[in-house]
């Protein structure tokens, strides 16, 4: 596969946003894209049905959640954490 | 303009077969909600709910019965029993002409549609029952209510989301108010507790999978119930003619949309509606002791509604209590104003406030009396129900104790 998770990530991302991927950079937040409460969970469901993977997110309290949002690096982060736990 | 009294009042939930199991329950502040039993319980994430157990349909319902009545249908028929002969009422005539039955529900026939979609999806078959339609139809549980007890005047079913039973009831009460009918049999049902109903909430990820803690500052989401509650409006001059036992008055009723998303509450939405109804009832904030809460124990729904209630209320916000009975119950989505409307009466009625349970921490979004975990003895004169729906619906009952 050439496409990095970084890469996906970010196309999913920008799709929701929006944006071309290339104007989404690894430092900014969801709110800084524009993307809303509901845009987060369907940008989740985005991401879970992309890598098969299934994310611990509770829209209720997402800074508690183990999944990491606070920004796009974070997120990457997170999905690639969730897709090696998937390998191993 | 016409009163309207009621005078009867039937249910069916997950705490109580009927209306004294369930206020029981509610004094006792009892928990409904435990482990769901279904087919393919185990591909879900979510496995609790507040289920009606042990429910055996053919004690109630014959075969050819079981056959057109969806689970949602069976519960309402069985709260309108309980409720209508209370009431004791008859219909026929005149008075049938005059009578009608406006219910809510969300889902309708859900289960009819969850068993029907595996057979013909899952399965592989390619013929289904013959009464498929008017079997998961919205409107059916209305239908067979008119049916059975003859109920020829206005009738149909409204589905508002969440708010779907106020917004029934709230019709109800305009009608016999504006001498459309005499007597409406109302309320409303959910039973949306199947595989393809809890999948679809799933999606959402506002479902908690251990409990439902209203406004506690630990709370994590809804906790879906199931049942019905059915009452009897009348016209009080009707009711009072026939020496019929009055169990509270109906004095007000609003609605409001939000007009501004289709998940997220609005704080003024609610608001506007709390005094919409105030105002319609012709009460001041001070009359007001008690609120049954919308009180979903998702973290948007219950910080906006209390910000409502202190914008409606203000200094007199801190005064009454407010709690949300979904916490034993859980939340019957369209059918949840109705089973709410019972911890109103018994209110009214029992001076007894059923209290918000599983209530562990105090959130400072969340600071008023929530009534916390124990039940309270106070003599109340006027209360209110709120319901606010997705989709930005709000709807808000005022009720007098007679």
């Amino acid at each position: 596969m050439s496409e990095t998770i970084q890469d996906r990530v970010i196309a999913i991302i920008a799709e929701q946003a929006v944006l071309e991927p290339g104007d989404v950079s690894l430092d900014q937040t969801l709110e800084d894209l524009g993307i809303d409460s509901l845009g987060l969970v369907e940008s989740i469901f985005a991401i879970e049905e992309a890598f098969d993977i299934s994310v611990p997110f509770n829209a209720n309290d997402p800074s508690a959640s183990e999944f990491d949002i606070s920004s796009v690096a974070a997120i990457i982060r997170a999905v690639e954490g969730l897709v090696a736990d998937q390998a191993a | 303009m016409k009163r309207i009294v009621i005078t009867g009042q039937g249910t069916i939930n997950a705490l109580g077969r009927n209306v004294p199991e369930t206020l029981e329950a509610m004094r006792e502040g009892r928990c409904g909600i435990s482990d769901l039993e279904f087919q393919d319980v185990e591909r879900l994430s979510i496995r609790i709910g507040a289920q009606v157990k042990g429910y055996e349909p053919e004690e109630t319902f014959n075969r050819q019965q079981i056959a057109l009545y969806d689970r949602f249908t069976q519960f309402t028929l069985i709260a309108a029993r309980e409720a209508i002969g209370q009431s004791g009422l008859t219909f026929s005539g005149e008075l049938a002409a005059r009578s009608g039955v406006v219910l809510g529900t969300s889902g309708g026939g859900m289960n009819t549609l969850d068993e029907n979609y595996r057979s013909v999806y899952e399965d592989g078959k390619n013929r289904v029952h013959p009464f498929v339609v008017p079997k998961l139809m919205n409107n059916a549980a209305a239908s067979h209510v008119s049916m059975e007890w003859n109920l020829k005047g206005p009738s149909f079913t409204v589905a508002t989301a969440c708010a779907s039973s106020n917004h029934a009831m709230g019709q109800a009460m305009q009608m016999i108010r504006t001498g459309m009918a005499d007597v409406m049999v109302t309320g409303g049902s959910e039973a949306m507790l199947c595989f393809g109903g809890i999948k679809a909430w799933e999606g959402l990820r506002v479902m908690s999978k251990d409990a439902c803690r209203p406004f506690s500052a630990n709370r994590n989401g809804m906790v879906q119930g199931e049942g019905s509650a059915v009452f009897v409006f009348e016209e009080y001059e009707h009711a009072k003619a026939r020496g019929a036992e009055i169990l509270a008055e109906v004095v007000g009723f609003a609605m409001t949309s939000d007009a501004a998303d289709i998940v997220m509450p609005s704080k003024q939405g609610a608001s506007r509606a709390i005094t919409g109804a105030m105002r319609d009832a012709r009460l001041n904030p001070e009359d007001v002791c008690y609120i049954n809460a919308h009180g979903t124990g998702t973290a948007a729904n219950d910080k906006t509604e209390c910000a409502a209630v202190a914008d409606a209320f203000g200094h007199h916000a801190d005064e009454l209590m407010i709690s949300s009975t979904k916490s034993m119950h859980g939340h019957l989505i369209g059918g949840t104003g109705a089973v709410e409307l019972l911890a109103c009466i018994m209110a009214l009625r029992d001076g007894v406030i059923a209290p918000t349970i599983g209530y562990e921490e105090p959130d400072p979004e969340c600071a008023l009396d929530v009534v916390p975990n124990v039940a309270r003895d106070v003599k109340v004169g006027a209360v209110l129900s709120n319901a606010f729906a997705f989709g930005g619906l709000n709807a808000v009952l005022a009720l007098r104790a007679h």
